[in-house]
């Protein structure tokens, strides 16, 4: 099915709905919130690929719908030319041990009654590899493997900071040697210049390893740093997806454009100067999201077509991919110069 | 111009039962009127507790403001907010002195109108009468960009998204006409288009208003749109204070400078793009520790015995630009005389 070998994780229309329930004893359904809606997406072997977009926009959901921690609506997944959907539970979970999670909490993710040890080593007991003394020296690797010291194996996480906990959270992640790992905001909890370690030292394992990244963040600027590719999510769909240089440079969905405008930039200078569009308003409920393209209610360039229409998510350069009316169009899908979006009273 | 908040020498600490936690170690900023003054830092660093000592804003016990002044003059008036008594400062707060804090959800009160929590205010500093604060309510949320404004005013905090709530936010701290508006954070918790929209609004209410706006935060890029001088702070201490355009092109701390060049920058072009981020190695300092050395020195690559010995003093640097660093990053070495 996967004709590029390059591929590693293959996401077709993927969806997840999740109901919305009344009363507690005969509960009926009284309407759908469309967290993920049609998204299609390829990983490639060894690539970071970064989601970004705001919150509710349905990137979290994307990546635990990949590992299949949400069961999703409607999807194929492939990964390795395996096919997610079609496997029984016991065929998935001979496939785990290849994908893991790092999740953004890094307390609630670590059981507090258990040292160090114990967390790192649990995904091989569970999965059988090795002795007890084995288990114990791939603990002790793996721990200098993240930066943690040997010595602090029997230690338990309320006596780590936040940045040496998401380094745990790592090194569990990393014990059965995977190939694929979702990142889902690993680093949004910590502080500045804890983030940088972190980031730096997901770099290296990568280069080490050979591993291929899905990092979920809302911060554009690290999702660009990390990332070879990105992908940019509004309400449940893929906006725009390319090349991090492409992207950033060039990008090609209003969306993609008014988000980076809206993002400050250390430079004070740069900053009095800079044109920025500022959107109006908050993104919709994606309980009710709009018709046509979801984003038109916000946009500024939108059109007729854009509330009757939803456009196709498609490959409009080599490579880079959008879902938007108005790049057919003469005048284009660049937000112009002079428009500037104000707050709404000016 | 006179600074209308001069905070000297502050020292608030918190007796918790696992030991004294040295919060705020000696913190010295003057405030001036009508300007933005950016307060940055990591968690842990003070910034918010500075401000909310300066308010009496710090639950007693266990923490406790140990020292210092907070002279905060306008007009013929001039007092130290520190000596106040609990009723004197709470006609302070709310009044001179608006507040916006990072989280609008638990700030507000969600069994009472939005427009009834700003309008209580007005009755309450400013003695209008009921019908008054309610026009002037009306008048505000429109004028902080709540569409619909005569109907808001009876709508609950429940039904506004977190954008429109931090706008009733910003309404009530103003609401007072106050001197000075103390931000805490106010963003964190917001998407960055909406949160591009909040940084427009304050902005323009200050320009209105001639507000003086203290805004704490992490995030050095909200800091670098928005502030005229900026405080660094670590370890409980002001460790770099300067001008904004100073602050970004000159920076003279080694932790200011490390924290600069530990962030990713969305603008980066050429090498800058791919290059590792630089890393400020270590941890941030045990506050439960009494401070008597930089706080800053256990991480510093710069470091030299006078700096484990000593806890350095805000040193002149440049017009307005002070440091606290015993080492001359400019010249390679130690500081003239020491």
């Amino acid at each position: 099915m996967v004709a590029d070998s390059n591929i590693l994780v293959r996401v077709e229309n993927l969806k997840k709905y999740f109901p919305i329930t009344r009363g507690w004893l005969f509960s009926r359904q009284v309407g759908t919130v469309k967290a993920v809606d049609d998204v299609s997406l390829d990983i490639r072997q060894g690539e970071t690929l970064g989601v970004v977009g705001e919150s509710g926009c349905g990137k979290s959901t994307t990546g635990r719908a990949i590992l299949q921690l949400h069961k999703p609506t409607s999807w194929h997944v492939f990964f390795e030319d395996v096919d997610l959907t079609t496997l029984n539970a016991a065929e998935l979970r001979a496939l785990r041990p290849k994908m893991q999670m790092i999740f953004q909490d890094s307390v609630a993710a670590l059981n507090p009654r258990h040292s160090v040890g114990k967390i790192i080593g649990e995904p091989l007991v569970i999965h059988n590899v090795g002795t007890a003394r084995e288990v114990h020296e791939r603990v002790i690797e793996l721990m200098e493997m993240v930066g943690l010291k040997p010595a602090w194996i029997k230690r338990f996480p309320h006596e780590f900071s936040g940045g040496q906990r998401q380094r745990i959270n790592i090194a569990r992640a990393l014990a059965l040697n995977p190939n694929f790992i979702v990142c889902d905001e690993p680093i949004s909890a910590l502080d500045v210049s804890i983030q940088a370690q972190v980031v730096n030292l997901l770099k290296e394992l990568q280069k080490q390893l050979g591993l291929t990244y899905l990092f979920i963040a809302h911060d554009l600027s690290m999702v660009r740093h990390i990332s070879d590719r990105v992908a940019v999510m509004y309400l449940g769909k893929v906006m725009e997806l390319a090349n991090r240089n492409d992207l950033f440079r060039d990008p090609l969905h209003p969306y993609t454009q008014s988000l980076s405008s809206a993002v400050p930039v250390p430079m004070p200078k740069h900053e009095r100067r800079r044109r920025r569009f500022i959107l109006k308003g908050d993104p919709p409920s994606p309980s009710n999201p709009p018709s046509g393209c979801v984003f038109h209610t916000r946009c500024p360039l939108s059109v007729e077509m854009c509330v009757t229409t939803v456009p196709e998510f498609r490959e409009l350069r080599p490579d880079h991919f959008v879902a938007c009316h108005l790049t057919d169009t003469e005048t284009g899908s660049k937000i112009p110069e002079q428009t500037v979006l104000a707050s709404e009273l000016t | 111009m006179e600074p209308i908040l001069q905070v000297r020498d502050m020292v608030t600490r918190f007796y918790s039962v696992d030991g004294v936690v040295h919060a705020i170690n000696g913190v010295n900023f003057d405030l001036y009127e009508g300007e933005t003054l950016a307060v940055v830092g990591e968690s842990g660093s003070g910034k918010s507790v500075t401000m909310m000592s300066i308010v009496n804003l710090i639950p007693q016990p266990p923490g406790k403001v140990e020292g210092g002044q907070a002279i905060f003059s306008y007009g013929e008036m001039a007092q130290d907010l520190l000596q106040l008594s609990e009723d004197e400062i709470r006609h302070v707060r709310g009044g001179q002195i608006g507040f916006i804090f990072q989280d609008p959800i638990s700030s507000l009160n969600p069994t009472m109108t939005i427009g009834s929590q700003i309008a209580e205010s007005m009755t309450e500093h400013l003695g209008f009468s009921a019908s008054e604060a309610r026009s002037k309510t009306v008048e505000l949320l429109r004028n902080v960009g709540i569409p619909d404004s005569e109907r808001r005013f009876n709508a609950y905090p429940h039904h506004f998204s977190g954008g429109m709530r931090q706008r009733v936010m910003i309404a009530i701290a103003v609401a007072c006409r106050p001197k000075i508006v103390i931000a805490d954070e106010p963003t964190t918790a917001l998407d960055v288009t909406v949160q591009a929209q909040i940084v427009d609004l304050v902005k323009r209410l200050q320009e209105q208003m001639g507000v003086a706006v203290v805004w704490i935060t992490h995030d050095l890029g909200v800091v670098a749109g928005l502030a005229d001088r900026v405080l660094v702070m670590y370890g409980g201490t002001v460790v770099e204070s300067a001008p904004v355009d100073n602050l970004y092109e000159d920076p003279r701390h080694p932790y200011t400078i490390g924290l600069l060049k530990a962030i990713p920058r969305l603008d980066a072009t050429g090498e800058a793009e791919t290059e590792e981020l630089e890393v400020i190695e270590g941890v941030p300092p045990d506050l439960y520790q009494e401070l008597t050395l930089c706080p800053f020195a256990p991480r510093c690559g710069y470091a030299f015995d006078r700096c484990w010995a000593e806890v350095p003093p805000l040193i002149e640097v440049g017009v307005q630009h002070g440091a606290a660093c015993f080492y001359d990053v400019e010249r390679g070495g130690p500081r003239n005389g020491s």
